[in-house]
């Protein structure tokens, strides 16, 4: 499957567009801000449209994850090319793009939240051109991360979306702003150091034979995953040795540091706290992914004797995430600080869910980043909106709130109750699935990840409780209730938690081939 | 009338009030009448709906179903492809449960007219009852565990939201939150249960799960398995159907508008539970049925204690809900399948009924005290009323036919059910030797008629608190009556049964066949035939034995209440420590509250101090070596590397400062200098 425009195609469009967005800001004068937020609208608009047309022509059959011949609107350039470096032979560093079952919903995930996050900017006010020229930028990277084959390009843009979340949080954030983007910056580039130093290791071990005949080493993703390619003597040859199992903890680490899981997940709840709306929007929405995602793409196939030998390893720090997240975010008296621990909880169902390497898990695991994804945008958003009004965020500082913004209420329940897990929204799916698919392969650990549901459910009912019933006090009754703008960010996430709640047929079509394909690879190469 | 036709019908009961509740959520406020009659006239026609289903259904023996791919599951090793359907099952059970829940829902939007007008969020209101009906008919004509279980969580959401109708109270926002989190903790067992069917058998239609365990296919290939699924799942109705120890939250729900205890909390939603085991009854074994049975008795008797000494008019009702549902699952514990669940249909009207005629007693009451101006006075304490009999006429009868009822005296629709009920488990006492069952089901019947008819007495009778507010009371409107007097009507035996002494020739008891267990034969229960044959020994014992009891129950009140032959007041004070116990619910709250809420929130607590300070402590730690690691390598910079430097630097400059002074500018001492140093170097270069 390809599709070009002007002879470029799709994926790199989808890619850059916010670059294209982000030099076209740089050049509008810094007072004119509406011109500045339009751009980025637009920008993000257009690849929201360019999503939505590759979903249209995404061919649900082809499976990807290992197999280069059906992956979907690839494209494929040499980048870096070295040719007869002693000891080595050839070095190539590829320009390769390509989407399955896998990233689909990421990358439509990604080109939403940004949109939305474009909307939800649009209250900021202080050095607009310089924050939506880095917003562009970070739209790029996560872009990249989902759609990049190749390991070397896969952690340009992993790198890349660093810099414009650290300027981010450390510019437009609140008043600790300086420690949480510091502590965030610090956090994930430990997890890019370590990601750099098992990329090298795979690099040195991994060459195949090209049609030349020439030994050549590669960053390609794809010929990582093939064991055959590996070079006898290599230092990741083999299967189950120590030097694997100690790259397979490091590469684990970086992107659990990324997910977060417990205990490499304490840079999330300052991040979220100290960072503006959109950005805590894109954090919780997109950046989590990108560690499970990672794991997925690149741990689970590339290493499937590590993912089968620390699968309990990884359901038990699931576990842990889940009760601990919940338990924690009950302690909360901040909102928005709440919702950062909900999030370590839900994301803990994600790492459950695959690490049963089961299709059902599996499936649930990606269907509930998406829908973790969408949920937690939307409570972000919802903390933001009282916290534009009232420049508060306490639990404690509300009351009443039903009575004075009801569609603004109803609207919140509907993200709460998803977020609680209620059947008929798109969380329950995504949680069934994850558990039934968990509980295959883990009986003791599953059921007790089982009971954070209940912790869930009261930390939401009690957020609610103290938040939108009770009495209003004086102070809030000239609160507003939703304006145009913030309807509109709200309202598409609401169809689609509603609709894959409802009806998640579809949603599960998209990636079953891809998963069902990744779950039998990591089985049989595991064990 | 074709039987697929069946599942169009049933789809329309279903879909009818969710249209309800769409509409009045999104337009309710610019509709006449705030668009009460927009919910009351979908239910009513789903209503006519499901009558239609019930007698197409009951014409014919087959049961009819049908189901949609929900989610598919493609090439899993060993299995292949899952699909996970959702869809319909009618059978006679479906179709009794069907009607029931409209009719009641039905009623209960009507009376709901009176009783809630010029209520602050009245379209509101009944959006959320239209709610409630969609999530309860899911549960009802389901063909699959997992729909199930969405409209059981369902039914939880709407439940919540009628509790907290009134939300501005702290004490109704608490009840609602109360119910919701005492119900997951059910649910959550309900989920391990099915995940531990599905696990294995990759279905959650009832149909494929009992053919394969019929086919002797077990969970993880262990009878114990079995028996811990069945019971599992049964947690779900402990957390709905109120059993004990999930009690705690049906009292506290009544904080919610009294027609929606009637309806939801007391003949449908909290019959949930009933209907969930009398659906899954084949795939009970024997150990997890005696599990059922012993909750059911021990809430049967719990509540009872309890209702016997409190003084709200409507929680006294909510414990004799709990004491009665408690029935029912004793009833299906036991195997009298047909008893159980006649026992929901009948109770279903008379606790309707009860409740809605308290609310006209409170609605009454608190026309009255407003008209007193009197905001302090409870209207729903029955130490306030008295002698409300001649005001509330209509309300007085309709209240007294659903108190014999309820208390089992002959020719009443509770008296055919609870018989059977007390015959079952004596039936099964002598088959097993769970005497206690029995005895305690005997013991509750006598109890409820005490309780139900104090209340009746101390409501109706005597002399009323305040005189002077006798007159104020009058009787409710016509839209709240006419629902009393059509379940009034539903409490006489003959719409059950033509025979006032056997419910077991009636069309319902006939209808409602109990299903043959698919569990192995070394652990399933006695079989109907069995236990019939069982029954049919004791039953006229127990006739005699249920109405001697009832009656004596209900003498026992008249005489404590009505004729004052012994003081109520003695009676309690000479049971000290047991009447406090009962009064205060035997500290279930406050036991909960001390080691569950408490011991929740502390481990909040500790969690988040953990996160604080030991893992953000080395984090931050690791951070302050860091930078004291580079303090130090900085102060060795400074002091040894750039002081070697700066050293050579200061040799240098100390050199040059003492050259300088040799360059005086004089030019004299420059000539000395020249001079000096031609002749050094003159005679160095002769004498070498």
């Amino acid at each position: 499957m390809e599709f070009q425009i002007f002879g470029i195609g799709i994926l790199t469009w989808i890619v850059f567009l916010p670059i294209v967005g982000m030099l076209i800001v740089l050049l509008i004068p810094s007072d004119n801000k509406n011109a500045i937020r339009w751009t980025a609208a637009g920008a993000t608009g257009l690849q929201l449209l360019l999503a939505v047309i590759l979903l249209g022509l995404f061919d649900r059959t082809a499976i990807g994850i290992n197999d280069p011949g059906s992956f979907q609107f690839v494209e494929q350039f040499d980048w870096i090319i070295v040719e007869a470096v002693p000891w080595v032979g050839k070095i190539e560093i590829l320009y390769f793009l390509g989407i399955d079952g896998l990233s689909i919903l990421m990358v439509l995930l990604t080109a939403l939240i940004s949109v939305i996050g474009v909307i939800s900017s649009w209250s900021i006010d202080r050095m607009v051109k310089g924050y939506f020229a880095l917003y562009l930028l970070l739209v790029t990277g996560m872009m990249g991360v989902f759609v990049a084959l190749d390991f070397f390009l896969f952690f340009i843009f992993w790198e890349v979306m660093l810099l414009p979340m650290y300027f981010l949080i450390g510019i437009w954030g609140g008043p600790r702003r300086e420690y949480a983007a510091i502590k965030f910056f610090i956090y994930t580039f430990v997890g890019g150091v370590l990601m750099l130093l098992v990329m090298l290791g795979l690099y040195f071990s991994v060459a195949y034979t090209n049609v030349a005949g020439e030994q050549v080493h590669t960053f390609n993703l794809l010929h990582m995953m093939n064991s055959a390619n590996f070079v006898e003597g290599s230092i990741f040859y083999g299967v189950d040795t120590t030097w694997r199992h100690i790259a397979w903890v490091a590469l684990f680490i970086s992107f659990a540091i990324k997910v977060p899981l417990f205990p490499f997940h304490t840079w999330l709840p300052d991040a979220h706290v100290e960072a503006p709306t959109p950005i805590s929007v894109i954090l919780a929405g997109v950046l989590l992914k990108l560690g499970t995602y990672g794991m997925l793409r690149i741990l689970f196939p590339i290493m499937p004797d590590g993912t089968v030998y620390f699968m309990y390893l990884m359901a038990a720090l699931g576990m842990i995430s889940i009760i601990y997240g919940a338990l924690c975010a009950m302690a909360q008296d901040d909102f928005k600080k709440l919702i950062a621990y909900s999030s370590i909880s839900h994301m803990g169902i994600v790492m459950l869910g695959m690490a049963s390497l089961t299709n059902q898990g599996t499936v649930g695991a990606v269907l509930q980043m998406f829908n973790h994804g969408t949920i937690t945008a939307m409570l972000f958003l919802i903390v933001g909106v009282l916290y534009d009004r009232t420049h508060k965020r306490g639990l404690y500082d509300f009351g009443g709130i039903a009575n004075q913004m009801p569609k603004y209420t109803g609207i919140a329940m509907v993200a709460m109750f998803a977020a609680l897990g209620l059947p008929g929204l798109s969380g329950f799916v995504s949680e069934l699935f994850s558990f039934l698919g968990a509980f295959d392969a883990f009986r003791v650990i599953t059921i007790i990840s089982v009971t954070g549901i209940i912790l869930t459910a009261a930390y939401i009912l009690w957020t609610i409780q103290r938040v939108f019933l009770g009495e209003l006090s004086d102070e809030h009754k000239t609160l507003t209730d939703l304006t145009g703008r913030e309807l509109l960010m709200f309202v598409p996430l609401l169809l689609i938690v509603i609709f894959l709640g409802v009806y998640p047929g579809p949603a599960i079509e998209l990636m079953n081939a891809s998963l069902s394909h990744l779950v039998e690879f990591v089985n049989v190469a595991g064990r | 009338m074709a039987l697929e036709t069946l599942i169009q019908l049933s789809l329309a009961t279903l879909f009818l009030p969710l249209a309800g509740f769409l509409l009045l959520i999104f337009f309710g406020k610019r509709l006449q009448r705030q668009g009460d009659w927009l919910g009351t006239a979908f239910v009513s026609v789903a209503f006519a709906i499901s009558l239609v289903i019930l007698f197409a259904k009951l014409a014919v023996p087959e049961t009819v179903s049908a189901g949609f791919t929900w989610a598919t599951f493609g090439g899993i090793p060993g299995i292949g492809e899952v699909n996970v359907e959702l869809g319909i099952l009618i059978d006679n059970l479906s179709a009794i449960m069907l009607v029931v829940v409209m009719l009641i829902s039905m009623l209960v939007h009507f009376f709901s007219m009176g009783y809630l007008e010029g209520d602050v969020r009245y379209s509101r209101y009944f959006a959320y009852l239209g709610l409630f009906t969609f999530s309860m008919i899911g549960i009802v004509i389901t063909h699959n565990l997992l729909m199930m279980y969405i409209f059981w969580e369902l039914v939880g959401l709407s439940s919540y939201l009628l509790i907290g109708h009134w939300y501005e109270k702290k004490s109704a926002s608490n009840a609602a939150m109360k119910a919701f989190i005492v119900n997951r903790i059910g649910d959550a067992g309900m989920f391990i249960g099915i995940m531990i069917i599905f696990v294995h058998f990759s279905t959650f239609s009832f149909d494929a799960i009992f053919g394969a365990i019929s086919a002797g296919n077990l969970p993880f290939e262990s009878q114990a398995w079995l028996t811990a699924a069945g019971i599992l799942i049964f947690c779900g109705a402990i957390g709905k159907s109120a059993q004990f120890p999930l009690h705690v939250w049906l009292p506290d729900a009544m904080e919610g508008p009294t027609p929606v205890s009637a309806l939801i909390h007391a003949a449908t939603m909290v019959a949930a539970g009933v209907f969930m085991v009398a659906r899954l009854f084949p795939i009970f074994t024997a150990d997890a049925l005696l599990v059922i049975a012993y909750i059911g008795a021990v809430t049967a008797l719990l509540a009872a204690t309890i209702a016997i000494t409190q003084y709200d008019i409507k929680k006294v009702l909510a414990w004799s809900t709990i004491s009665q549902l408690g029935y029912m699952i004793m009833a299906l514990g036991v195997g009298a399948y047909a008893a159980g669940f006649m026992h929901l249909v009948t109770h279903a009207a008379f606790k309707a009924g009860l409740f809605l005629g308290s609310g006209a007693v409170i609605y009454a009451m608190h026309a009255a005290l407003h008209k007193q101006h009197d905001h302090d006075t409870d209207a729903q304490d029955i130490r306030n009323m008295g002698g409300l009999k001649s005001r509330l006429p209509v309300t007085y009868w309709t209240f007294l036919i659903f108190t014999l009822a309820i208390s089992g005296i002959p020719l009443t629709s509770g008296f055919l059910s609870k018989d059977e009920i007390l015959a079952g488990t004596l039936a099964f006492s002598t088959l097993s030797g769970h005497w206690l069952l029995p005895l305690i089901a005997f013991t509750v019947a006598g109890m409820t008629a005490f309780y139900m008819f104090r209340l009746f007495i101390l409501t109706f009778h005597g002399e009323h608190d305040r005189p002077e507010r006798l007159p104020l009371i009058n009787e409710v409107p016509g839209v709240m009556s006419i629902p009393l007097i059509v379940l009034a009507t539903l409490s006489i035996f003959v719409f059950y049964s033509f025979n006032p002494f056997g419910a077991s020739s009636g069309w319902l008891f006939q209808a409602l066949e109990r299903p043959l267990s698919v569990v192995p034969e070394a652990v399933a229960p006695a079989t109907w035939p069995v236990l019939y044959e069982a029954i049919s020994r004791v039953h006229t014992l127990v006739m005699i034995l249920s109405i001697v009891i009832a009656v004596a129950g209900l003498a026992f009140a008249w005489l404590v209440y009505h004729k004052k032959a012994f003081s109520a007041d003695k009676m309690a004070a000479a049971m000290g420590p047991l009447y406090r116990g009962s009064s205060n619910k035997w500290y279930f709250d406050e036991m909960y509250e001390a080691v569950f809420v408490n011991g929740t929130l502390a481990l909040t607590r500790i969690s988040n101090w953990f996160d604080a300070r030991i893992i953000d402590g080395i984090v931050n730690g690791a951070g302050s070596v860091t930078q004291g690691v580079s303090r130090i390598s900085g102060w060795i910079d400074n002091t040894f590397i750039d002081g070697l430097v700066n050293y050579l630097a200061n040799i240098t400059g100390t050199i040059g400062m003492r050259l300088r002074k040799i360059q005086t500018g004089n030019i004299q001492t420059y000539l000395v200098f020249a001079v000096f140093g031609f002749l050094i170097i003159t005679i160095v270069l002769l004498t070498f």
